[in-house]
C-alpha cells in the first residue's frame, strides 16, 4: 500500500456534450499527503472529485483510488473514502446523531457499534453537546463540522473535501484547518479543493493548479514559485543615508537581479537567493543606516495571480497573431 | 511523473479491468437502512399526518352512516361487511368513493419529493458517496412509501371491520373477509401506480413543487377528462354510420378499452367486482351470454377474482413500468448540483 499512490489518474477526461470539463488529467497523491486542488470556479475540480468517487463516469482515461477502480468497485472505494461536498446538506428535521446514524447504517456498521461511533465522531468535531438537537438549528460552521463527523464515522483512509472552508468565519475556518492537520497526523490522506489560497498554502503538502479542465501546475508551493515567479526572492529594506551610494552597493551584491528605490528610504531587491545578510553588510559599508530588513514569503496568491496574468497575456498574444 | 511510479498502478489497472467487468456487490446493499429511515420520515411527517387524519375521518364517518343505513333495512344480506364499504347515506358518499379519491393524493404526497427533495436539501451527493448503489436508494424510497401506504390502508381496513363488529353485532364471513382483503390489495397497488408516477416526476423535475403539480395534473386528467376523451375518441375511431347493432357494440367496446387505460377505471372495476359479488361481467353483456343465469345471485370468490384478473395485473404492471421508468431516468442523472 505504502508506495502505491492513493489517488492515481491517467489521461482522465470528462466531456459533457461538446464541453470538456476535465482534460487528460494526470494526478498522483501519495499516502499521508495533503493535496490541494486550486483553480477558478468551473475549472473542473468538482468533476474530478466526482470521478474519483465513481459518482460520474469518466469519458476516457483511468482512475485508481486506493488501487481500486471507482467505476467498477464503487462500494469498496466509497466505504474507504470520505467525501465532504461543498455546502453539505443534512436532514433538517432529524437530530445530529440521527443524521449520523443513518450514514452509519448505510455504511453497514454493525448496529451495536453505531451509538459509540456516532458519539466518537461528534466528540471529535466538538458537537457532542448538540447531538440531540435538530440540524435545522445549526449554523453554517456547525453543519460543516457535522459534515466532517459524517465523513469520520466510516473511518476513511482518504478524505476528499470540496471547498471545506468557504463561507466559514475566520475562527471557524482556523479550527477546521487544525482538525485537518490532526487528521493528517493520523495518517489519513486528504484531497481538498479550495480557492482560499492562504489556507491551502498553510496545510497542503502539494498543490495542483487547475485551469479550464487542465492541471497546469503541480508541486509544492516552493516548486510552483520557482516555476511561475522565476524563483525570485523579494527583499525589502529601509535604510537612511546617501541614496545613490546605497543603490550602487546593493546592486553589486552577488545574486541580486534588480534594486528599486520605492520611497526615500525604502528599497526593494529581487534576487535569486536569500541575500539579506549580504545586503545588510553592503548598506553599512556604503555608510548607510539599516532601519529595517525583511523578506517577502512566496505566497500562493502571488503564484496564482502571476500565473493567470501570464495565461491572459499569452491568450491575448495568440489572438493578436491570429 | 516518472515511469517507475506509474508501474505498480498500471499493473493494478490491468487486473482491475479483467477481474471486474461487472459491478461488485449487491445492488441492494443498504436498502433496508433507506427503507427504515424513509418510513420513519413518512410516519412522522406533518403532510402525511394531515392526509391520514382526513382519510380516517372519512372512514369513520361514512362507515358509521352506512351502519345506520344497514340497520334500518330488514332484508337478509349475505355480505353485510361489504355493504359497509359501499353503502352511501345522503349526504355522505360511500367509503369506497372517498377512498378512490384519497389514495392518489396520499400516494403523490408520499413520493413527489423523493429524489428532487434530496437534491434541494443537498443531501444527494453525501448519500451517494456512501457505499450503496443508486438502485438501493430509489428502491428503498419506493418500498418505504408503498409500505407506509399499506400500513395506513391496513389500519383503516381493520378499523372498519372493528367498527362493523361493534355496530352490527355480526361476525364477518370467510368469503367477505377474503373479498375485503383482495380489495385492500387492489387499493395498495392502485396507490402503487400513483407512487411510481410521482416518483418519475420527482426524478424529472428539480423543483419539488413542479413535480407535485405535474402529478396532480395527471391525476386530474384521468379523474375528470379521460372519461370524456375516451368517449370522444371512440366516436371518431369507430363511428356509428348506419346504426347497425355491430357498430354500436364496436363503439361501446372501443370506449371501454380506451377508458381502461386509466388506472382509475381499473381500480373502479376491481372494486365493483370484488365488493358486489352479484356483478358477473365488467364489459358489455349480451342477452345470449346471460342464458341460464340466475340474475342477482352472487358469484363465488374465485369467479370474481377471475373477472378482475386483468385489472389487477394491469395495476401491478402499471406500477412496475412507471417505477422502471423512474429507475432508468435516475440511473442516468448527473448528480452535480
Amino acid at each position: 500500500m505504502d508506495d502505491h499512490p492513493v489517488i492515481y489518474t491517467k489521461d482522465l477526461t470528462k466531456k459533457y456534450g461538446g464541453f470538456t470539463a476535465v482534460d487528460s488529467l494526470n494526478l498522483e497523491v501519495k499516502a499521508g499527503e495533503v493535496f490541494g486542488l486550486l483553480g477558478p470556479n468551473g475549472a473542473g475540480k468538482t468533476t474530478t472529485i466526482l470521478m474519483l468517487l465513481g459518482l460520474t463516469e469518466p469519458s476516457s482515461g483511468s482512475v485508481r483510488v486506493l488501487g481500486l477502480d471507482p467505476a467498477r468497485q464503487p462500494l469498496s472505494v466509497k466505504s474507504r473514502v470520505g467525501y465532504l461536498p461543498d455546502q453539505v446538506g443534512f436532514y433538517d428535521e432529524l437530530t445530529a446523531s440521527e443524521n449520523l446514524t443513518y450514514i452509519a447504517r448505510l455504511n453497514g456498521i454493525p448496529g451495536d457499534q453505531i451509538p459509540r461511533r456516532v458519539d466518537e465522531s461528534l466528540e471529535r468535531v466538538g458537537l457532542l453537546h448538540v447531538a440531540s438537537k435538530r440540524v435545522s438549528a445549526f449554523s453554517h460552521g456547525m453543519r460543516q463540522r457535522l459534515g466532517l463527523a459524517d465523513v469520520l464515522i466510516k473511518q476513511p483512509q482518504l478524505i476528499i473535501m470540496d471547498e471545506p472552508t468557504s463561507g466559514l468565519d475566520p475562527e471557524a475556518s482556523h479550527d477546521f484547518l487544525n482538525t485537518i492537520r490532526s487528521l493528517k497526523e493520523e495518517g489519513i490522506t486528504i484531497l481538498l479543493s479550495s480557492h482560499l489560497l492562504h489556507q491551502v498554502q498553510a496545510i497542503c503538502d502539494r498543490v495542483g493548479l487547475f485551469n479550464q479542465g487542465k492541471m497546469v501546475l503541480q508541486g509544492t508551493v516552493e516548486q510552483l514559485a520557482m516555476r511561475v515567479l522565476g524563483g525570485a526572492y523579494r527583499i525589502q529594506l529601509d535604510a537612511a543615508g546617501e541614496r545613490s551610494q546605497i543603490l550602487q552597493a546593493l546592486e553589486k551584491v552577488p545574486g541580486v537581479s534588480s534594486v528599486n528605490a520605492t520611497d526615500s528610504r525604502a528599497y526593494e531587491i529581487e534576487a535569486a537567493q536569500d541575500v539579506r545578510a549580504e545586503a545588510a553588510e553592503a548598506v553599512i559599508t556604503a555608510g548607510g543606516k539599516l532601519l529595517k530588513l525583511g523578506i517577502q514569503a512566496q505566497s500562493l496568491d502571488d503564484i496564482y495571480s502571476a500565473y493567470f496574468k501570464e495565461v491572459e497575456h499569452e491568450h491575448r498574444r495568440a489572438k493578436a497573431i491570429s | 511523473m516518472s515511469t517507475a511510479a506509474l508501474k505498480p498502478s498500471a499493473k493494478i489497472s490491468a487486473q482491475g479491468e479483467t477481474a471486474h467487468r461487472s459491478r461488485e456487490g449487491s445492488p441492494w446493499t443498504g436498502m433496508w437502512a433507506v427503507i427504515l429511515k424513509e418510513m420513519a420520515d413518512h410516519l412522522s411527517s406533518t403532510r402525511i399526518f394531515i392526509l391520514n387524519t382526513l382519510i380516517l375521518l372519512a372512514a369513520v364517518g361514512t362507515v358509521f352512516a352506512a351502519t345506520q343505513q344497514i340497520s334500518q333495512t330488514v332484508s337478509q344480506d349475505e355480505f353485510l361487511y361489504l355493504r359497509l364499504l359501499t353503502t352511501a347515506r345522503q349526504p355522505l358518499p360511500a367509503f369506497v368513493a372517498l377512498l378512490a379519491f384519497f389514495i392518489p393524493l396520499i400516494s403523490i404526497a408520499l413520493t413527489f419529493d423523493a429524489v428532487n427533495g434530496e437534491f434541494s436539501r443537498r443531501t444527494m451527493s453525501r448519500i451517494l458517496a456512501q457505499p450503496i448503489y443508486r438502485d438501493a436508494l430509489l428502491m428503498g424510497k419506493f418500498l418505504a412509501s408503498l409500505f407506509t401506504l399499506a400500513l395506513v390502508c391496513t389500519a383503516i381496513w381493520l378499523l372498519i371491520f372493528g367498527l362493523g363488529i361493534l355496530r352490527l353485532g355480526v361476525a364477518p364471513g370467510t368469503e367477505e373477509v377474503g373479498r375485503a382483503l383482495l380489495f385492500l390489495l387492489a387499493t395498495i397497488f392502485y396507490g402503487g401506480i400513483w407512487l411510481a408516477l410521482a416518483m418519475v416526476f420527482s426524478v424529472l423535475f428539480r423543483q419539488t413543487a413542479t413535480a407535485a403539480l405535474a402529478s396532480i395534473a395527471v391525476w386530474l386528467f384521468f379523474t375528470v377528462f379521460w372519461g370524456m376523451i375516451s368517449g370522444f375518441l371512440a366516436q371518431t375511431l369507430s363511428p356509428v354510420q348506419i346504426g347497425l347493432p355491430q357498430e354500436i357494440l364496436a363503439q361501446a367496446s372501443m370506449e371501454q378499452t380506451l377508458s381502461r387505460l386509466s388506472p382509475n377505471t381499473l381500480y373502479a372495476e376491481s372494486m365493483v367486482a370484488l365488493l358486489q359479488p352479484q356483478v358477473r361481467s365488467l364489459g358489455i353483456l349480451l342477452p345470449t351470454q346471460l342464458d341460464g343465469a340466475i340474475l342477482g345471485s352472487p358469484l363465488p370468490l374465485a369467479q370474481s377474482i377471475l373477472l378482475i384478473w386483468p385489472q389487477m395485473t394491469g395495476l401491478i404492471a402499471g406500477s412496475i413500468l412507471l417505477f422502471a421508468l423512474a429507475y432508468v431516468l435516475f440511473q442516468r442523472q448527473e448528480i452535480r448540483a
